[in-house]
């Protein structure tokens, strides 16, 4: 009988690495998804000369694919730099997990916000951020782009789902070419708040449907 | 994958009984003309002959006169017949307002959504945390416009029972149409429409251990329905299409093999296992302990996610279901847990267990200690309900 999950993803899932807690990590981040409810936390200890991840564990409230993600992202994690640690993309990740079924790529990206959010975490205690950059169009199209389709397991944008951004006086304005009782209409919604309300000078989000819009998701990459 | 699973998901589907596939069989090999007027051939009036027969059957079990009951692919036409025909019938006559509940299953809850986008106007009652329906609130939604209520017997996920007994009183009250969803519950608890004052049944065969895809609906004498199938003149010209003689057949069987018996038994099944479940720490009954469906178990367990449940229980052998967001098909967490407290926390460590004819009583046991050891695991690995 075929599982909807890869042999590696059930290997994770089954005998996950890297759990739990580090004591005095040096930098930590819990990241949670309001619309499915899944959370991860990420603990890290860091060379403070070469930034080098020397120590990296996790812990899950989540399914099979946010466990093994955040397992198998431990372990790709483990030595790298924060900039690599930082760099690494949903999609190498999860080629590394022998692919994920389209509906549970969102699962697992959140396990990789994680990971970067543990890592922004130690760079602002350890006096190594930028300046906050005001919200564009093209910040708001980059987050989107963690936003996962789930008919497809990619992203909004690639998936041409969104029409349109507007950026203005702190509100943003996400038009989907979606009508509003599609199957996953709530979903995508809740995810873009998500990945949007956090921004620092953002006080409003709003999304809009296309009720002319077919209620399948474009398939186009 | 081990040799013979534990099946405990009864109230998603059953396994068919063998004696109504022996049943049925010979309506697919040897009766099998379509059902004919008494003028026609010999094996088209002994197909008809048995089709009604396996009418009485039911029809006897609901307390109705056979020519009130006609026969479906299953509960979701059912519903949708009942609450599209009335629409259809009363919409522009009476009224456009519908009445239901927050937690219906799908079949209800998506019937009337269409309806809104065509004019109508829904309320839906809210539940409480037991998931029952308050029935001063059912009065006071009550307009002048109301053509239609429907409140299902039994929850499809909580297994709450309604008091429908009630319901149906304060809709007879103001001649309003009272239709229930009993998917869940019929036969098991019984329930018959001369007490009770209902206008429409759904029920449907596939959860007592009959075929997929057979179901019908009870329609009390005189109640306005636009017929909503359009085809032949079959089934008292309320759904056309040729007759599904072996599963009417298997329906009726499946009815007469349900006993109080049988079902006292999965009672107790049921109680076992909700008594082992709570032993566990942070672990929640959901629905009522004692008004609910005989068979059905849901627990929440908290710091834990239902997926993750699901499959550690599928490796060692057992079938559940959960309401967590992670499991559904529109990534939405149940509305049936959401319908009653709110909080996502409650659904995603959710797990339905339904019991049905096959499972022993070892089985509580099995699965008690199964689920302990997964749900420890789990909150090892989990950031939540540590200090």
């Amino acid at each position: 009988m075929p599982l909807p999950y890869s042999d590696i993803v059930m290997d994770h899932f089954r005998n996950p690495r890297n759990v739990g807690r580090i004591d005095n990590p040096d930098a930590k981040a819990i990241e949670g998804s309001p619309a499915c409810g899944d959370m991860v936390a990420v603990y890290l200890k860091v060379d403070p000369d070469s930034h080098r991840i020397t120590e990296v564990s996790f812990e899950s409230y989540g399914c099979a694919s946010n466990i093994a993600t955040a397992s198998i992202i431990t372990e790709m994690a483990k030595g790298k730099t924060l900039e690599e640690a930082k760099a690494l993309t949903w999609k190498q990740i999860s080629k590394m997990l022998g692919g994920l079924p389209a509906v549970k790529v969102h699962c697992s990206v959140l396990a990789i916000d994680s990971l970067r959010a543990a890592v922004e975490n130690y760079e602002e205690r350890h006096g190594l951020v930028k300046e906050r950059k005001p919200t564009t169009v093209e910040v708001v199209r980059r987050r989107l782009k963690r936003v996962m389709n789930p008919m497809v397991g990619l992203d909004l944008v690639r998936t041409r789902l969104v029409r349109d951004i507007t950026v203005a006086d702190g509100r943003v304005q996400v038009a989907l070419s979606l009508c509003s009782d599609h199957q996953f209409a709530v979903n995508i919604r809740e995810e873009i708040m998500e990945k949007i309300e956090p921004l620092w000078d953002v006080h409003e989000v709003t999304v809009q449907f296309d009720e002319r819009a077919l209620s399948e998701l474009p398939v186009v990459q | 994958m081990l040799e013979e699973i534990i099946y405990l998901d009864n109230g998603a589907t059953t396994r068919m009984d063998k004696r109504v596939l022996a049943a049925m069989t010979p309506f697919f090999l040897e009766t099998y003309a379509a059902a004919t007027s008494q003028f026609g051939y010999s094996m088209g009036i002994d197909a008809k002959d048995r089709l009604e027969e396996a009418r009485n059957t039911v029809a006897r079990e609901l307390g109705a006169a056979p020519e009130e009951f006609a026969f479906t692919s299953g509960s979701t036409e059912s519903s949708n017949m009942a609450l599209k025909g009335v629409a259809l019938a009363l919409g522009e006559r009476k009224g456009k307002h519908i009445i239901t509940t927050s937690i219906e299953d799908f079949p209800v809850l998506h019937s009337v959504r269409v309806l809104e986008k065509r004019g109508f106007s829904v309320t839906y009652l809210e539940v409480d945390e037991l998931g029952r329906v308050d029935l001063n609130r059912l009065s006071e939604a009550m307009e002048p416009e109301t053509i239609l209520v429907s409140v299902q017997m039994a929850n499809q996920e909580i297994g709450t029972l309604q008091n429908v007994a009630s319901v149906g009183a304060i809709c007879r009250e103001r001649g309003v149409l009272f239709h229930t969803d009993a998917s869940h519950s019929f036969p098991r608890v019984p329930m018959d429409v001369r007490e009770l004052p209902v206008d429409l049944v759904t029920v449907t065969a596939h959860l007592i251990h009959g075929p997929k895809g057979v179901g019908g609906l009870y329609v009390r004498k005189g109640t306005p329905l636009v017929k909503w199938m359009d085809g032949g003149f079959q089934e008292f010209n309320l759904r056309g299409g040729v007759e599904n003689i072996p599963g009417a057949i298997g329906f009726a069987t499946a009815i007469e093999l349900v006993t109080p018996e049988e079902t006292s038994g999965l009672q107790v099944m049921r109680d076992q296992l909700i008594e082992r479940l709570l032993q566990i720490p942070h672990a929640r009954l959901n629905g009522p302990p004692e008004l609910r469906l005989p068979h059905n178990v849901n627990v929440s367990f908290r710091f834990v996610e239902g997926e993750s449940i699901l499959l550690h229980l599928d490796m060692r052998g057992f079938a559940v279901s959960t309401g967590s967001a992670c499991f559904s098909r529109s990534l939405e967490a149940s509305h049936v847990m959401m319908g009653i407290g709110g909080d996502h926390e409650r659904a995603h460590g959710s797990v339905r267990f339904t019991f049905g004819r096959f499972n022993r009583p070892k089985d509580v046991d099995a699965v008690a200690d199964a689920i302990a050891e997964v749900i420890e695991r789990l909150r090892a690995i989990s950031p939540l309900g540590k200090q």
